[in-house]
């Protein structure tokens, strides 16, 4: 399908764009080991943003991966995840802000880095969200591309290292016109002692709603979340 | 599951509040650094939906991820601490006889109900109505306030595959959890009105919260 845009986040970068109404966004992990920390709004009206606990009991699921819906705290689908190699992403971690990183990296100043200074999550997606008029009341529960997380029986949380390799790509499908903000910076369970983000590509395409039946016919609740959002447009 | 559960030394006749909350009921009540709050399960398998704001900057509130993610775990009982999205501790949980409680299940919503059960599920209750009707009457919170919460007594296990299962028989008649504030705090509580979901048995029952100096 046609490539709309093109373009390389490198690690540590921030970018945010609107995909909308049967466009999809593709994210490409260009060297392995990336992570997309995500946040997503209707464009149309941003107090309806990304529910992940809503998009998880909806589903039945802690990972996200082919087949899932993202969903919005209004019922509805902001993207749709239409293909994916990696098998797997998080849920539980979110983003590290500024003193996590300095705690896990040490002390890595622009005066000194330059572009290569130690950015964190929390204020990648903050200073993103601000400029479409969003603040810190909206930075809820992220999305962490390309990441696993696994949990014991007993609750404890252990980072799967090599879950993503050069390569591996997740394609979110819109079915409403959604903002997406994203962040390629480094998991915070990523035991890795050095600050190393990695860079990934993006694709927007047009796509088309077919590409998203193997969501919406997924499950019964996802069929229900399609005509939601469908209700949207009418 | 080996959760240890711990007992208050806390009396309710010294506490300086305390009230029976109706099944299907929201609440919002200030309470200051050091006092303690108890949330009792009265009738067993009820969910307490629960949010947490700075009262002086309720910018800042509870962020789930950064709890579970300081604690390296997934549930919250005694000793976790509730973390706000500034980073600093809001609450700490002093005391639990149930032992488990739920960070990633949300709150029911009219909308959420719609795709989780059925579309014409839309006009029944939920603990989002619930927590918009509090902040709408309080003046201080909205709608954007309002992000993922604390399910206190819901038992919400990942699987070792990623599968999110709501299961049973955790919590039990009387019941309760005690956090003491590490900061002064707004906590909005919706007593979950959810007839959808086998979790609380179909039946929402009432809480009790108490709150000592």
């Amino acid at each position: 399908m046609t490539v709309l845009l093109e373009e390389t986040v490198p690690g540590g970068g921030h970018a945010s764009l609107i995909v909308k109404r049967g466009q999809s966004l593709c994210i490409t992990d260009i060297r392995g080991g990336a992570n997309v920390s995500v946040m997503m709004v209707n464009a149309a009206e941003k107090s309806e943003r990304l529910n992940l606990p809503d998009s998880l009991k909806c589903q039945h699921t802690a990972k996200l991966t082919t087949g899932h819906c993202l969903y919005s705290d209004m019922g509805r689908v902001l993207a749709a995840i239409v293909a994916d190699t990696c098998g797997w992403h998080d849920s539980i971690g979110g983003v590290s802000n500024a003193q996590e990183v300095f705690e896990r990296y040490g002390a890595g100043r622009y005066q000194e880095l330059r572009n290569g200074f130690y950015r964190n999550g929390t204020d990648n997606l903050l200073v993103e969200m601000s400029k479409w008029g969003l603040d810190v009341s909206d930075l809820l529960m992220t999305l962490n591309l390309f990441s696993r997380i696994d949990v014991t029986s007993d609750g404890a949380l252990a980072f799967v290292p090599g879950n993503s390799k050069a390569g591996d790509y997740v394609e979110l499908y819109a079915p409403m016109n959604t903002l997406v903000v994203l962040t390629a910076i480094q998991h915070p369970l990523d035991p890795h002692p050095e600050y190393s983000p990695k860079p990934v590509k993006l694709e927007l395409k047009e796509s088309h709603p077919e590409v998203a039946e193997i969501c919406r016919t997924a499950c019964e609740e996802n069929v229900r979340g399609f005509i939601n959002t469908e209700r949207f447009f009418l | 599951m080996t959760q240890a559960l711990t007992v208050s030394e806390k009396h309710p006749e010294s506490a300086v509040y305390r009230e029976t909350l109706a099944a299907g009921e929201p609440w919002l009540h200030e309470v200051k650094a050091g006092q303690t709050l108890r949330i009792v399960d009265l009738e067993g398998n009820q969910a307490v939906d629960t949010l947490f704001y700075s009262l002086h900057d309720p910018r800042e509130r509870f962020d789930p991820q950064r709890t579970l993610r300081r604690q390296q775990s997934l549930y919250l009982t005694s000793g976790s601490v509730l973390y706000s999205n500034l980073g600093n501790p809001m609450l700490t949980i002093v005391a639990d006889t149930c032992g488990r409680h739920d960070t990633l299940g949300g709150a029911c919503a009219q909308e959420s109900n719609t795709v989780r059960y059925a579309l014409e599920k839309r006009y029944m209750h939920s603990c989002r109505d619930n927590f918009l009707r509090a902040c709408a009457h309080d003046g201080r919170l909205a709608k954007r306030d309002i992000g993922a919460n604390v399910n206190f007594f819901m038992n919400v296990p990942v699987t070792a595959e990623g599968g999110l299962t709501f299961e049973d028989g955790i919590s039990a008649p009387g019941k309760y959890v005690e956090l003491r504030a590490e900061m002064d705090v707004i906590v909005l509580i919706s007593n979950c009105p959810q007839l959808n979901n086998p979790c609380n048995a179909y039946n929402p029952t009432p809480a009790e919260l108490i709150i000592w100096n």
